[in-house]
């Protein structure tokens, strides 16, 4: 149940982002992600965007997949 | 990205080959349901060698939900006469021998729901008619509940409100520690965590030298996590990880657990099977009191009701597989479940009914 997926905001009103979820376009609060623009991709749980996918990751994981390495 | 799902799998095979030769039984909970059932569809479990056990932990909100709960919204609905909404899973949780989806086939007003903001619309629309949201859930549902009441502070709602079951992940954690010290590792709930921060976890490997990783949902994500894990149980060396930093801060979604801590308090909660946990529930502030259906029609709290012979206590600590209850499959399957972890989809009896034992 705390299942969540990842949307796309195509555009913004207010609180209410119109997200793509692969091709449905669903309403989702954005009351506790503010700063999310236009194109952000948000992780949505139940009608609520509840954080920002970064994108800025890419070195983080990198960092992790050194740690794996077995020496 | 592909070079990276590649090279995450060569080093899990490196490692498990490790383990497969050693000596060593080493046992790692998911502690998230969502969690459960990702394993079994990617048929991750059997990429495992047989010294590693995944042990399935109390990730479920609706299965560590007690049956007093659900006898408690029927009351909601025969004395009181509202219309409820709640989500999908909560249906067919049995309360003394009923369910949400038997009252609604006599005519009670049972609406599912995928948002508390279909409630709320709903309400507004309908000034005449009662209306309940009754929602289960830990702190990846908590925000979207508490955003609801403070819609409906705001817009005046006089005919909503919300019958609540939330918990929270960190202080049962510490519980199953405590209890059960067969646990050499943890897989970390990935979207409880985008809420409440990785930080919240590091007690597990701090202050109880257990390593575990926050992971996500994707095959290359949970093989990350528990290759993560394994490695740090096998150099004896106690590490935490963010295995998901991609969606989850360290300090997580701070507005999330503003809004948290604006609309509810913490207390004790019970868990289904398990027992009270200090201070693990939350619960709606008197600011609120007005949005709280517990107060609003006066019900009164139930002592716990234990179903006869269900051992999801037992499994969510991590003391017994589900088919090692005696029920399983026989008296409890997913169409006439006795525990709510046969009825919920991520319930682990549920996961292990689909999938079979491995
Ligand atoms: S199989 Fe059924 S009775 Fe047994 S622990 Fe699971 S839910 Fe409870």
């Amino acid at each position: 149940m705390c299942l969540a997926v990842a949307g796309k905001i195509e555009k913004i009103e207010g609180d209410i982002g119109v997200v793509d979820l692969g091709g449905v376009r669903q309403p989702v609060s954005l009351i506790m992600v503010p700063e999310a623009k236009e194109g952000d991709y948000v992780l949505i749980h139940t009608g609520y965007a509840v954080e920002i996918i970064s994108e800025e990751a890419y070195q983080e994981t990198v960092e992790l997949l050194k740690e794996l390495r077995w020496e | 990205m592909g070079m990276t799902n590649s090279s995450i799998l060569k080093s899990f095979r490196e490692i498990m080959e490790i383990v497969q030769k050693s000596d060593l039984t080493i046992n790692i909970m998911e502690v998230c349901g969502t969690h459960t059932m990702a394993l079994f569809e990617h048929g991750i479990r059997s990429l495992l060698p047989q010294n590693i056990n995944l042990i399935s932990g109390p990730g479920c909100p609706v299965c560590v939900t007690g049956e007093e709960i659900m006898v408690e919204a029927f009351e909601l609905l025969e004395k009181h006469n509202v219309t409820l909404f709640t989500f999908g899973d909560m249906l067919k949780v049995p309360g003394e021998g009923r369910t949400l989806s038997i009252l609604k086939a006599q005519g009670f007003s049972v609406k599912v729901a995928y948002s508390p903001r279909n409630a709320i619309e709903f309400a507004e629309k309908n000034p005449n008619i009662e209306v309940v949201f009754f929602g289960a859930g830990f702190e990846t549902t908590a925000p979207a509940l508490g955003a609801t009441i403070l819609e409906a502070y705001t817009k005046k709602l006089k005919n909503f409100s919300m019958f609540l079951a939330v918990k929270t992940v960190p202080p049962a954690l510490g519980f199953l520690v405590e209890h059960n010290s067969l646990i050499d590792g943890f897989i970390l709930p990935g979207h409880v965590s985008a809420v409440i921060g990785a930080k919240a976890f590091r007690f597990i490997t701090e202050n109880y030298q257990i390593p575990a990783a926050v992971t996500g949902f994707t095959a290359e994500e949970l093989l990350l996590g528990i290759s993560l894990v394994v490695k740090s149980i096998l150099k004896k060396e106690p590490s935490y990880y963010n295995a998901y930093p991609h969606v989850v801060r360290e300090q997580g979604n701070v507005e999330a657990q503003r809004i948290i801590e604006e609309v509810f308090e913490k207390g004790d909660a019970n868990w289904r099977g398990i027992g009270n946990i200090p201070l693990s529930g939350l619960f709606i502030r008197e600011r609120y009191s007005q949005y709280d259906a517990r107060k609003k029609y006066g019900l009164r709290e139930k002592p716990p009701i234990v179903p006869r012979g269900c051992k999801c206590g037992e499994i969510m600590l991590g003391r017994m597989l589900p088919p090692e209850c005696p029920l399983f499959a026989k008296g409890c399957t997913p169409e006439k479940p006795v525990g709510a972890c046969m009825v919920s989809s991520e319930g682990s009896c549920a996961a292990y009914y689909k999938y079979g034992r491995r």
